[in-house]
């Protein structure tokens, strides 16, 4: 798979870099500090895979994706997930790789990217999450939402606030109503206020754990479930 | 308080000395351009500039393992879109254990 990547940290190019040669059937042909030169390089190459960043200055990742005539492939890469979102819009978009990318995650990209070129399946973020979705009421509108997508559940008086990737939804409901319809393998009640996405933990510190931007507090009698549904070193 | 190392690095290259210390050339080059990048703009009141500056150490401080660094940066990328320095000391002091971490393994 001929592919390039698009930084402007070297740093994250040669992480990017030294991933790549873990996966045979990957090979980088160029690397780029911006989005201007990849456009040139695209010009006269054909590439299968662009890794892409969101944050760039001059031209961004999605004003880059925005010029592509015939895009390629594409995997983002970014430290901020608030972009993540985007990449339902845009079909070529197979994964998108949160900073610091971790060897397992991006083993799991390559998975998603030979099954994409196998399968022919280019949106392999729909893909995946075709079956694991819940559907809820707001203003009479069915608003479907993936399972993959929703970092928090917070109890607010007879309402329940979901937090997801990008959007925060309002519905009149109950934790113990939401949680019941919720897959166990993916989401705990840590407070009761907070029911949360755990495979979206960035760290625990003390007795709250990181979501996204959000510190949620870890109740004394839920933390032991918390620490045993997690893949501790 | 947190140090850096080395884990993460050496989780990536699996060994590969060679790619350790080019890795550790690039931060020892990317980081403090991008901290001078950062003072600048935070003395020129240019938060916004200054935000997007903390959004790219913020991912250094993640490559070194300083988890409280990083979720220190979130914040104060946040605050500094709307205005808000009120973390500023506090990232300093990252900024600076960082550095000696830098000079360190020169």
């Amino acid at each position: 798979m001929r592919s390039i990547i698009v930084d402007d940290e070297a740093s994250a190019r040669a992480i990017v870099k030294e991933l790549c040669k873990t996966i045979p059937e990957m090979e980088v042909r160029a690397e780029f500090p911006n989005a201007v030169e990849a456009l040139k390089f695209l010009k006269d190459n054909q590439v299968d895979l662009i890794f892409l960043d969101i944050h760039m200055p001059k031209l961004t990742g999605i004003d880059f994706i925005e010029t592509l005539q015939n895009p390629p492939k594409i995997v983002l890469t970014t430290s901020d997930k608030d972009f993540a979102i985007e990449a339902y819009e845009y079909p070529f978009i197979v994964d998108y790789l949160v900073k610091p990318i971790s060897p397992e995650r991006f083993q799991k990209c390559a998975f998603k990217l030979n099954s994409a070129s196998n399968g022919g399946a280019s949106n392999l973020l729909k893909e995946e999450d075709a079956e694991d979705d819940l559907y809820i009421n707001i203003d009479r509108r069915l608003i479907k939402l993936k399972f993959s997508d929703i970092l928090l559940i917070e109890a607010k008086g007879d309402y329940i606030e979901i937090q997801t990737l990008g959007k925060r939804y309002r519905v009149h409901s109950t934790l113990k109503k939401i949680k019941d319809k919720l897959p166990e393998s993916r989401f705990l009640q840590i407070h009761r206020s907070f029911i949360i996405n755990f495979t979206q933990i960035i760290d625990i510190q003390d007795n709250s754990v990181l979501i996204e931007k959000s510190v949620i507090p870890i109740s004394r009698s839920n933390r032991p479930e918390l620490m045993q549904r997690l893949n501790l070193l | 308080m947190e140090h850096p190392n080395l884990d993460y690095i050496k989780e990536i290259s699996g060994g590969n000395e060679e790619f350790e210390k080019k890795f550790l050339n690039i931060i020892q080059t990317e980081f403090p351009k991008e901290k001078d990048e950062y003072m600048e703009n935070l003395e020129s009141q240019n938060l916004d500039e200054s935000a997007k500056i903390v959004h790219k150490i913020k991912h250094k401080l993640g490559i070194l393992g300083l988890q409280e660094g990083y979720r220190l940066a979130i914040k104060y990328e946040e605050d500094l879109k709307y205005g808000d320095t009120k973390l500023q000391g506090q990232f300093h002091e990252v900024l600076k254990t960082v550095e000696q971490f830098v000079l360190k393994i020169a």
